[in-house]
């Protein structure tokens, strides 16, 4: 019979062991965001992360080892980008309809999440790569990463604030809208999907079909314009 | 699928050489998805040969970023030294940016008479 350990190094050595791990720890969190009810505090990717790092940290596995294994969910990023296209050419009739609308809270928006993140944090007393870090935070997470990375930020950390930033959006969307009195469901949907990406969007989505797709058009053109505002704000702020 | 795929990769692949040839600062990916926006205008059907595809990867999109998540075990120092001042602003930086990106919409509906 073959021992645990010699099992474990065994698999330690190949891809299968973390992406399985990946996977499992993220059907475990999706489950539990479900029977929470959907609630935006029980997120399934914080609670896979949760996982995922304190099973890291018992067995005492260095992240490159894991990355090994998880690269091959990571590349997926790439094809889900250029597929966000899909939903931005099947809402074009709705973008047409609100053309003008949308296009100027697209820079509002996008404009205060970038600037205000960046300023508050430096004038705590953030800087160098944490702060380049937060930059792209409002965007959905694969640009967000592609550009973290392509300003000289740290990914990983990057991949953190943006899931936090969703977490977020999703919980105060709906008072501060309430808060201001703004009814529109486009306007709500839109600035959600800019501020808070994928999560603000599927929050969006149980509030009504028209918030939600609003939202998606939000997320997909502030993927846009995140990657091409903040590689001009960043050396303000540096 | 297979075709699906294929073109989601090879407009990838496209988006990255453009960006390298031409210096860019925007990531691969986000020229690839521009410009798999101007095939479906040049031809609608390739939208409808993807659609299914990216429909599923679009739903289990959350999925995508927990390995990049993950690395957070590389960071726990930093966040211990920085993570008071970065999570006050992600908070206040998200709620300016949902009132004023929501207000603006309202505004300028009002204007442009695309108000409902």
């Amino acid at each position: 019979m073959t021992g645990f350990s010699e099992i474990w190094s065994y698999l330690a050595e190949g891809p299968l062991l973390w992406l399985s791990a990946t996977l499992i720890a993220y059907a475990i969190g999706d489950a539990l965001s479900r029977a929470a009810g959907r609630a935006a505090i029980v997120n399934p990717v914080l609670i896979a992360v949760g996982l995922l790092a304190a099973l890291l940290m018992t067995t005492g596995t260095s992240y490159d080892t894991y990355f090994e294994g998880a690269q091959f969910v990571h590349f997926m990023l790439g094809p889900a980008t250029v597929a966000l296209a899909v939903p931005l050419y099947a809402n074009r009739a709705l973008v047409r309809a609100a053309l003008l609308p949308m296009l100027a809270a697209l820079v509002a928006g996008s404009l205060t999440a970038v600037v205000t993140a960046l300023a508050i944090a430096r004038a705590m007393g953030v800087s160098g790569e944490t702060l380049i870090s937060l930059a792209p935070k409002s965007a959905t997470a694969p640009v967000a990463l592609g550009v973290s990375q392509s300003i000289g930020g740290s990914p990983t950390l990057t991949a953190v604030l943006v899931i936090l930033t969703g977490i977020t959006g999703a919980v105060v969307a709906t008072p501060l809208l309430n808060l201001l009195r703004i009814r529109d469901p486009r306007a709500r949907g839109f600035a959600t999907g800019v501020a808070a990406h994928g999560i603000g969007t599927a929050r969006a989505f149980q509030r009504s079909e028209t918030t939600g797709a609003f939202a998606g058009i939000g997320m997909g053109l502030n993927a846009l314009l995140t990657a091409l505002l903040v590689p001009l704000i960043i050396p303000f702020f540096i | 699928m297979i075709h699906a795929i294929t073109l989601l990769l090879a407009f990838q692949l496209a988006g990255e050489v453009l960006a390298r040839l031409a210096g860019w600062p925007l990531p691969g990916p986000v020229l690839g998805m521009v410009g798999l926006l101007a095939a479906f205008a040049a031809f609608p059907r390739l939208h409808d040969l993807i659609q299914p595809t990216a429909q599923g990867f679009l739903a289990h999109l959350s999925l995508l970023f927990v390995p990049a998540g993950v690395g957070i075990i590389g960071h726990l120092g930093r966040l211990g030294r920085d993570g008071g001042p970065v999570a006050l602003a992600i908070v206040i930086s998200t709620l300016l940016a949902i009132a004023v990106g929501a207000g603006v919409f309202v505004g300028v509906a009002r204007l442009t008479g695309a108000a409902r």
